[in-house]
């Protein structure tokens, strides 16, 4: 399905997920070569992270979690930056000191990115409170996953919210779902007595959607809904996105076990091979959005092919400006301790 | 001047805060109605209580709202009810405020006072009368300050209000009733700067908050015989005041360092260690530290007055530096003279 959105701000969103899904792609070949740590990738969560956050304004703000990327570029964060922040370097977006954990752009409402599970979650309250304290027609997002439901932050949190209905929006990326339908303590990555994640929200009278993470027009509509919610006065919302644990995430370290990502499997299935069938054919918003702007005759395979050579082509560029940054003068490590 | 209690000049600088910046307001568990011991009272109907905002019994939850708020143009006061809650609110706390910051390479600032009192009073056993301080002056980016009299509890409260960081201010339970002279009109003290509370020639005792009377008392005990304390109430424990602590024990080459909390691994090592080091050529005795106990706090009075350092410890401490230095044990000597 396709979000009811104009034919350029189709476009433009496959452009964004390309841009990310390359991000990634380019960011776990590069630690192949280089020492860049651990970090998380957003792959298999695309069709999520750009139609949520498409539709919110500049001054709305952000608190992501470690699985990051995808919302940064999401909101027009430069990939350069990004990888140099992630390799340390002076040119990083926080000067080399935050890295992929902690990585924040002010300027695109992003404060910080929180990688203690669940941190998000009380801060974003917090920015929320405050837009409603001062009168601001501001919306903030709380964005973490489903392991952040067992934190005692979340019910701290949820209550806090729903009592002062402030204008937040709890955004639960569930990227452990192996199949629908699970009973309770069998997600993979998170081990809770609660069948349903939102069985956790109900209690506070948050008003809840579930949505299947791969679907940009359930994603959009859902999350058009939260935010005229939060802007009208209408507070909190949470909404559950559903997507299935992308292979290569199975790992300890992100492994391009499904390959480079061909666009072309989705207007050729003959090029789909057997391995991670599941995955190219179902699972991967990407090849469904694809897939589905070429059958709606919203975009040609020629076009696809332009936007990701383009993505392609900056994710080589910012590598290479990521790895040619200088590192920070040392006595930087000093600066940004207090005012 | 005028003469306020230790809990009605913080009070007094909370209200004049709220009046002076619309972006300052109060947050914490009952704070409305006055909290625990009254220090917010009254304050939520002459601001009303849109900015003097009750929470829920969430401290860690509560942190991050106040983190937030400051981060969206607020300039937050949160009150933790008993310095030992502070424990549920530690991730926001040492993971969030301290570091956003530095973590954001300057793009963020946290401009939040977290305002808690401590200290052992009342037999109020060991989850409300701990003195954790240590726990806070360990993490950079945090500010941590404990006023020992009312003019500093308002002075420093001002200055905390306004600083662009968070900062800790620990007030203690057992000076809340305590008078003291309070300058009239805009007063601020300046975070990071020791104050001489008595000046004296033959040791040094740094103390801080409730520890600064004591130190007092015991600089009388001395006086005495002769022995002439200089007492330093550091005030400010991060960042520490080390060039003032530093030039007293340049002059009188003695050092104690007494604080109510447990002395492992509390301030007074580091105080020790940073003023051992810098004024080491100036020592004429080892440091001597006074501390409570490494126990809980026992609930009992009978108990809680063994906890507690008294001023007779500060005492002996005080004559162990000059025994152990020989030919400058007896008041008056001229080796002891600066």
């Amino acid at each position: 399905m396709l979000p009811d959105l104009a034919p350029d701000q189709l476009v433009d969103q496959l452009r964004t997920m390309l841009r990310i899904r390359r991000f990634e792609e380019a960011l776990i070949k590069l630690a192949g070569d280089h020492d860049v740590g651990h970090f998380h990738v957003y792959i298999g969560q695309e069709a999520t992270g750009v139609p949520a956050l498409a539709r919110l304004e500049d001054g709305d703000v952000v608190y992501t979690t470690h699985r990051n990327h995808g919302h940064l570029i999401a909101r027009g964060v430069d990939p350069a930056g990004m990888l140099a922040e992630i390799l340390g370097k002076a040119t990083g977006i926080n000067r080399g000191k935050g890295g992929t954990l902690h990585l924040a752009s002010a300027a695109h409402g992003f404060p910080t990115t929180s990688s203690s599970v669940g941190g998000s979650l009380p801060i974003a309250v917090g920015s929320a409170f405050a837009f409603k304290e001062l009168g601001r027609d501001r919306v903030s997002v709380a964005i973490f996953g489903d392991g952040a439901l067992e934190e005692g932050a979340w019910h701290e949190a949820a209550n806090i919210a729903a009592m002062r209905g402030v204008p937040v929006i709890f955004l639960c990326e569930n990227n452990s779902l192996e199949a629908l339908g699970q009973k309770a303590n069998e997600y993979p990555s998170s081990t809770l007595a609660a069948v349903e994640l939102t069985d956790l929200v109900a209690p506070f009278g948050i008003p809840f959607e579930v949505l299947d993470g791969t679907d940009p027009a359930a994603v959009d509509g859902a999350m058009a809904r939260a935010i005229e919610r939060a802007r009208t006065g209408g507070g909190p919302s949470f909404l559950e996105t559903r997507t299935v644990r992308w292979p290569g995430n199975r790992p300890l370290w992100p492994q391009l076990l499904t390959g480079e990502t061909d666009v072309s499997m989705a207007w050729d299935p003959t090029r789909i091979p057997d391995e991670h069938r599941a995955w190219h054919e179902r699972q991967d918003g990407v090849l469904r959005y694809i897939a589905d702007l070429v059958e709606a005759g919203r975009a040609t395979p020629d076009t696809v092919r332009a936007i990701d050579d383009a993505a392609r082509s900056e994710m080589v560029a910012a590598i290479t400006f990521a790895l040619e940054s200088p590192y920070p003068d040392p006595r930087e490590a000093l600066d940004h301790v207090f005012a | 001047m005028t003469e306020l209690r230790y809990i009605d000049a913080i009070r007094s600088a909370l209200d004049e805060a709220l009046t002076a910046d619309p972006t300052v307001c109060l947050l914490g568990e009952d704070i409305s109605m006055g909290g625990p011991f009254g220090a917010t009272k009254g304050l939520a109907d002459v601001h009303g209580e849109s900015r003097v905002r009750n929470t829920p019994i969430s401290e860690a939850t509560i942190m991050g709202l106040a983190i937030g708020a400051a981060m969206a143009g607020r300039r937050p006061v949160l009150e933790i009810m008993f310095m030992d809650f502070m424990t549920l609110a530690m991730d926001q706390l040492v993971n969030h405020a301290a570091k956003l910051r530095y973590m954001s390479g300057g793009q963020n600032h946290v401009p939040l006072t977290v305002r808690v009192q401590g200290g052992a009073a009342g037999g109020m056993g060991a989850h409300h009368s701990q003195s954790l301080e240590a726990w806070f002056t360990h993490v950079p980016g945090l500010t941590v300050v404990a006023p020992s009299n009312a003019a500093d509890a308002k002075g420093l409260l001002t200055a905390a209000i306004r600083s662009d960081d968070p900062v800790i201010f620990l007030e203690h339970r057992g000076l809340y009733w305590a008078k003291g002279d309070v300058p009239d009109g805009d007063h601020l003290v300046p975070i990071g700067r020791a104050a001489i509370a008595r000046p004296g020639r033959d040791a040094t005792v740094v103390a801080w908050s409730r520890m600064v009377g004591t130190a007092l008392a015991a600089a009388d005990l001395l006086a005495a015989e002769g022995i002439e304390v200089e007492v330093v109430d550091a005030r400010s424990l991060l960042p520490l005041d080390l060039e003032t602590l530093v030039a007293s024990v340049a002059r009188t080459g003695r050092l104690v360092v007494a604080s109510e909390a447990v002395m492992t691994g509390g301030f007074g090592a580091e105080i020790a260690a940073s003023v051992g080091a810098a004024a080491a050529a100036r020592l004429r005795a080892p440091i001597e530290r006074v501390g409570a106990p490494f126990v809980p706090v026992p609930a009992g009075s009978d108990l809680e007055i063994l906890f507690i350092p008294s001023a007779e410890r500060i005492v002996e401490a005080v004559r162990r530096t000059l025994a152990d230095s020989p030919g400058v044990a007896t008041p008056g000597d001229p080796a002891t003279e600066p």
